[in-house]
């Protein structure tokens, strides 16, 4: 990454190039009618400048609804352009494949934590494998940041409270930057990473051997570490509810709303444990707010879906029937 | 707000007192005491006492553009530490927002022109009026010493919970200037609003009001209903932070994206109470220096309410990477794209005043030149940013900065200095050197394209906002914008020095130096203290050009 | 420069409007422009709570719960009546009886001052019982202390903004009445009586969708 004067960004994801191409639509509009524009000023001014202030007074032409209606219309039909291909390039922004290869990111000021499926962790640098969909699990310890790698045109708030997603799948191995996006404090500008893309080999032999434990396993340290067993303890008459097969379920609530354990519902009640009740169970819950970090509480997630899947392949394995289908 | 109906009756005596021993044909003479400026209740001094505050404020916000310009220069922050870099560009911002961009225009021109324009003595409320000026000043001057207090270091944007948990500046104290300025701008579109309402002369109609006035009224729409929702968004951030409850701190169950859409409620329609008045100014000024009538007129005012109506509505395209729903980017999207057509409309439609005009190159043409050229770019860049899937890339970088300050800043600046020269003979009574007006508009227009044309390219690069150190390879486009602003410093200085000759050696100004319509150019320059010696009549269309060669003509012989 | 026209006629006149009636309908109008501001001034507030009671609506329902249902009836009563005696007061108005509009004008202050007394023994009470946000809020139930917290921090914030707003508007009936004892007002002009009295009504407007989100929501 020797710093090298350019004019326009590496495109090193699958979705560069589609953003790009939304980028050149918008530039050939806005390069067309700003020369439109241009050129008609400059001959009208011209033409018609005023030669003496005796000139004759020009004819007062107040308007026509005919060209009114045109430079409505066509403009209006650029932009629905615009607004549905955009649309389309959302919609697969926001949704990782479902294969994708998971990543706890969690920003704190001023630096971003990284934890892979084995439970490898790394701090500021992301290493990657080519052509594998990377889905990015991400929560904030304090402020709101943002994840953004230019190369990958990929930018995510990630804000305090809640969790955000995003992915990319690189196409290119190298190194590129990733850059804090949101302002968030002094140092701001210096919570700056790099993403290191690797062949899928190297990749493996770089991430090795699970060291100190999946993020599953640390939370199941978590989960008796806080006692969570005492209430939640699957045997009847339980004060808790059972987790076991919960993630992913639909959940009857006490006021009568159904919602579906998902990752954010998990996190919400072991944060906020008032705020959704299951049916036949008491309040009585206590909030681990400002207990454990936002890396914990990812933790504790992952423990409680593995109680889940446990018939489902590892995700920490990849899986080379993946590598192969993400880079054709 | 009630106190003005009764003391009404006290100033009709102190009027008719004053009327014996001053001179009420030129409002500039009607007393010369520091008292009479302080505690004029004439809207036309009072606009001059807006002049007096919003240029003041824009020097201490230039000077901050230019420490963050130089520091920029290099990418390791060898100027400042990033803390005070931090201050400036929150100063930076919440100076030439609150305290220039937002109150130049309706403050200065809106002030001393809406009355002149419908043909009424004053606003009407005057002591409202005056109130607001002193609230803006009293405002301006609290977010000022809050930099001495240690300054604010979290944006213009006060995004929690940064703002309310972790920034150590003088956050509340900031944030009760603008609360206190939000007032101003509030009273400011309640007395605009009521008196283009209830004080036209007889005769003008809705559909024959200047299309400057028709841009205020849609302004003062935007003051009224989104400034107080700042208001108290703002108090809400002061109460979490001074009693540290949670209300938008997600550790004490708050929401910090709630803060975001209450913010950008008022916000983004903020950017068009910065940009509407200076369309009112451009469609003025390609009529004027045409010749002709402004093309498509209703199209033009209806255009400035549909971007006050719709303009309410498209807040949320500043978070769409904040993690909203899908459906809200979807929504917020598409109205971000129609708020665009009505300014595609009047950008046509000025277009086409020129078509067969008799046009002529004075300084305020060549800033409605220039106002188009920068309004044209800022606009359609504005697309890039409302598209969704483009968005995700350029958010947040250096591209948004350059949109914004083509739109929000270039724009309302040329049109703030193209009314400035176009209503300086009206205001003081004097001409101000054209050759050097015209040089300063042109230097001006292309140090502002060296100084932001660059950051399109660094945004699109990935360079972020905000950032004191940079990378490496984005130097070169920094040195470039750097150079940009000392071009546009330099153009910024001139006609400071130019009007402020003028203004002792200027040429006296006729009443109407530029062969205008408009009820304001029939009235002697400067005006009477109560604006029209007898309240005129109106009984044609706006822009009728051929009447008023008419009566030049006849007062040339005369 | 001629001050013209009607002016002499009438000292309540000022130089810049036409007539008596272009300049009350102004007032007016700009009476009722402040007023949408101020709407959209609580309802920012109102968007909060919104916004907080359907996330959290079991901590918003115990919050509830634990204000006086009795004291905020009483006072949405003594409002109520208020505007009732405001009205009347700007009928004196009309009529130029200047005796009952000074009666009617000072009932009103009277009742304005006895809303204030009993939201203060409301709010005395949430002092004894720790319910005020900070570091002395404490509560006892199931539910989560900082959302049940949140709640009282919308309930102070609405609450505490109202109670400004009656204030100034007991200031400003204060105001009215020294104006009516020193015979300002008249039948042709009493503009600021009825401009008063549009606010007064706002203010009880408010409180009329203050009590029934904070006191009668949820509850059983």
């Amino acid at each position: 990454m020797e710093p090298k004067f350019e004019i326009f960004p590496e495109q090193a994801s699958v979705l560069a190039p589609r953003v790009d191409a939304l980028f050149f639509y918008l530039t050939g509009v806005t390069v067309f009618f700003t020369l439109l524009i241009f050129i008609l000023v400059v001959v009208f001014a011209v033409k018609y400048r005023r030669r003496s202030d005796n000139d004759p007074l020009p004819p007062p032409i107040h308007g026509s609804k005919t060209l009114e209606l045109i430079w409505t219309g066509i403009p209006l039909i650029l932009v629905g352009i615009m607004f549905f291909w955009g649309a389309k390039v959302y919609h697969d922004q926001l949704r990782p494949p479902e294969n994708a290869y998971e990543i706890l990111v969690t920003g704190k000021q001023w630096m971003w934590k990284f934890q892979h499926p084995n439970g490898k962790r790394e701090i500021n640098d992301l290493h990657v494998p080519a052509g594998v969909p990377v889905k990015l699990t991400m929560g904030s310890e304090d402020v709101i940041h943002n994840v953004y790698v230019p190369a990958f045109r990929m930018k995510q708030d990630v804000v305090p409270g809640r969790w955000t997603r995003t992915w990319f799948q690189a196409t290119k191995t190298g190194v590129y930057r990733l850059f804090c996006n949101q302002y968030c404090g002094t140092n701001h500008s210096k919570m700056i990473g790099r993403v290191i893309v690797m062949e899928p080999r190297e990749f493996e032999a770089w991430l090795g051997d699970e060291v100190g434990g999946t993020p599953a396993q640390s939370g199941e340290v978590l989960f008796n570490k806080f006692a969570c067993n005492t209430c939640h303890s699957d045997t009847s008459g339980a004060r808790g509810p059972s987790l076991k097969g919960l993630y992913g379920k639909s959940v009857k609530l006490l006021d009568g709303r159904t919602v579906t354990a998902n990752e954010d519902y998990l996190r919400e009640s072991i944060m906020s444990p008032s705020a959704k009740i299951v049916e036949g169970y008491q309040p009585i819950m206590p909030s681990f707010q400002g207990l454990m970090t936002e890396e914990q509480v990812m933790q504790l997630v992952a423990y409680i879906k593995s109680q889940s899947q446990n018939d489902k392949p590892s995700a920490t394995q990849i899986d080379d029937s993946v590598t192969t289908e993400g880079r054709k | 707000m009630s106190t003005d109906h009764v003391e009404t009756s006290a100033s009709i005596v102190s009027v008719s007192r004053h009327e014996h021993d001053i001179d009420t044909s030129n409002y500039l003479k009607a007393g010369y005491t520091l008292k009479s400026w302080l505690l004029t209740v004439d809207h036309k001094r009072i606009a001059l006492l807006y002049l007096f505050g919003v240029t003041f404020f824009f020097i201490i916000g230039g000077i901050l553009a230019f420490l963050i310009r130089l520091e920029l220069v290099t990418p390791k922050g060898d100027l400042v530490s990033s803390d005070t870099y931090n201050r400036l560009f929150t100063q930076h911002g919440i100076i030439m927002i609150f305290l220039f961009l937002v109150p130049a225009i309706p403050g200065v021109f809106g002030n001393f022109l809406i009355p002149l324009m419908i043909g009424a003595r004053d606003l009407a409320f005057p002591r409202i009026n005056l109130a607001s000026w002193y609230m803006y000043m009293a405002g301006a001057l609290l977010t000022v010493v809050s930099m001495a207090m240690g300054g604010v270091d979290t944006g213009w944007t006060f995004y929690t919970p940064y703002s309310t948990t972790f920034s150590n500046g003088a956050v509340v104290t900031a944030g009760l200037g603008i609360f206190i300025i939000g007032f101003s701008s509030v009273f400011t579109g309640l007395n605009f609003a009521v008196t283009i309402h209830k004080m036209r002369a007889p005769g003008m109609t809705w559909f024959r009001l200047p299309l400057f006035v028709w841009a205020h009224y849609a302004t003062s729409l935007i003051m009224l209903l989104g400034t107080p929702v700042l208001a108290i968004t703002i108090l809400l951030v002061a109460v979490e932070r001074i009693w540290k409850v949670g209300l938008f701190d997600p550790s004490l169950g708050g929401d910090p994206i709630l803060f975001q859409h209450l913010f950008w409620f008022y916000s983004h329609p903020a950017v068009y109470i910065m940009i509407l008045p200076a369309m009112g100014v451009m469609s003025e000024l390609f009529s004027t220096f045409s010749k002709k009538p402004v093309f498509g007129y209703e199209f033009i005012a209806m255009s400035s309410l549909a971007i006050a109506i719709v303009g309410f509505f498209v807040w949320g395209h500043h978070m769409l990477v904040s993690g909203q729903s899908e459906f809200a980017g979807l929504i917020f999207s598409a109205l971000s794209f129609l708020v665009a057509i009505p300014s595609a409309v009047k950008v046509f439609n000025w277009t086409a005043t020129l078509y067969k005009g008799s046009i002529s190159f004075s300084t305020p043409m060549i800033y409605a030149f220039g106002f188009i050229g920068l309004f044209a770019i800022g606009g359609l860049t504005g697309l890039f940013l409302a598209c969704l899937g483009m968005d995700y890339h350029v958010h947040d970088t250096y591209f948004v900065v350059a949109h914004f300050h083509y739109v929000m800043v270039g724009a309302t600046i040329m049109g703030f200095l193209g009314a400035l020269h176009y209503w300086w003979p009206k205001m003081t009574g004097k001409m101000y050197p054209e050759g050097w007006g015209q040089l300063a508009a042109i230097v001006i227009f292309l140090g502002f394209n060296f100084t932001f044309f660059p950051q399109f390219l660094l945004g699109y690069l990935g360079m972020p906002r905000h950032y004191h150190e940079y990378v490496p390879e984005f130097q070169i486009l920094h040195i470039l914008s750097s150079a940009g602003a000392m071009i546009l410093g330099i153009g910024y200085l001139m006609p400071f020095t130019y009007l402020a000759y003028s203004v002792f050696y200027g040429k006296k100004a006729p009443a109407n130096p530029w062969g205008a319509t408009g009820l304001e150019w029939r009235t002697p320059s400067p005006p009477p203290v109560h604006n029209f010696d007898s309240i005129p009549t109106v009984d044609s269309k706006p822009y009728d050009y051929r009447t008023i060669r008419e009566e030049l003509s006849h007062v040339a012989r005369a | 420069m001629s001050l013209g026209h009607s002016a002499a006629s009438s000292p309540y006149l000022a130089h810049h409007f036409e007539d008596l009636e272009q300049q009350k309908t102004s007032a007016v109008l700009g009476m009722w422009l402040f007023l949408v501001t101020e709407i959209m001034f609580f309802g920012g507030l109102f968007a909060a709570y919104a916004v907080y009671r359907t996330l959290y609506p079991g901590p918003f329902h115990a919050g509830s719960h634990l204000l006086d249902v009795r004291l905020g009836g009483l006072n949405t009563g003594i409002l109520i009546f208020s505007s009732f005696t405001m009205a009347l007061a700007v009928h004196s108005a009309q009529l130029g009886k200047r005796r009952l509009l000074i009666l009617f004008l000072t009932l009103t202050m009277t009742l304005g001052c006895a809303f204030f007394v009993v939201k203060g023994i409301e709010w005395h009470h949430k002092y004894v019982e720790h319910h005020i946000p900070g570091p002395n809020f404490h509560f006892d139930g199931m539910q989560d202390p900082k959302l049940v917290q949140l709640f009282f921090v919308l309930y102070f914030s609405m609450t505490g903004l109202h109670a400004l707003h009656v204030l100034l508007g007991i200031g400003a009936m204060l105001w009215l009445v020294v104006l009516a004892m020193r015979k300002k007002f008249s039948k042709e002009w009493y503009t600021p009586v009825e401009l008063v009295g549009l606010y007064w009504h706002f203010v009880d407007i408010v409180w009329i969708y203050l009590f029934p989100l904070l006191y009668l929501l949820g509850r059983h």
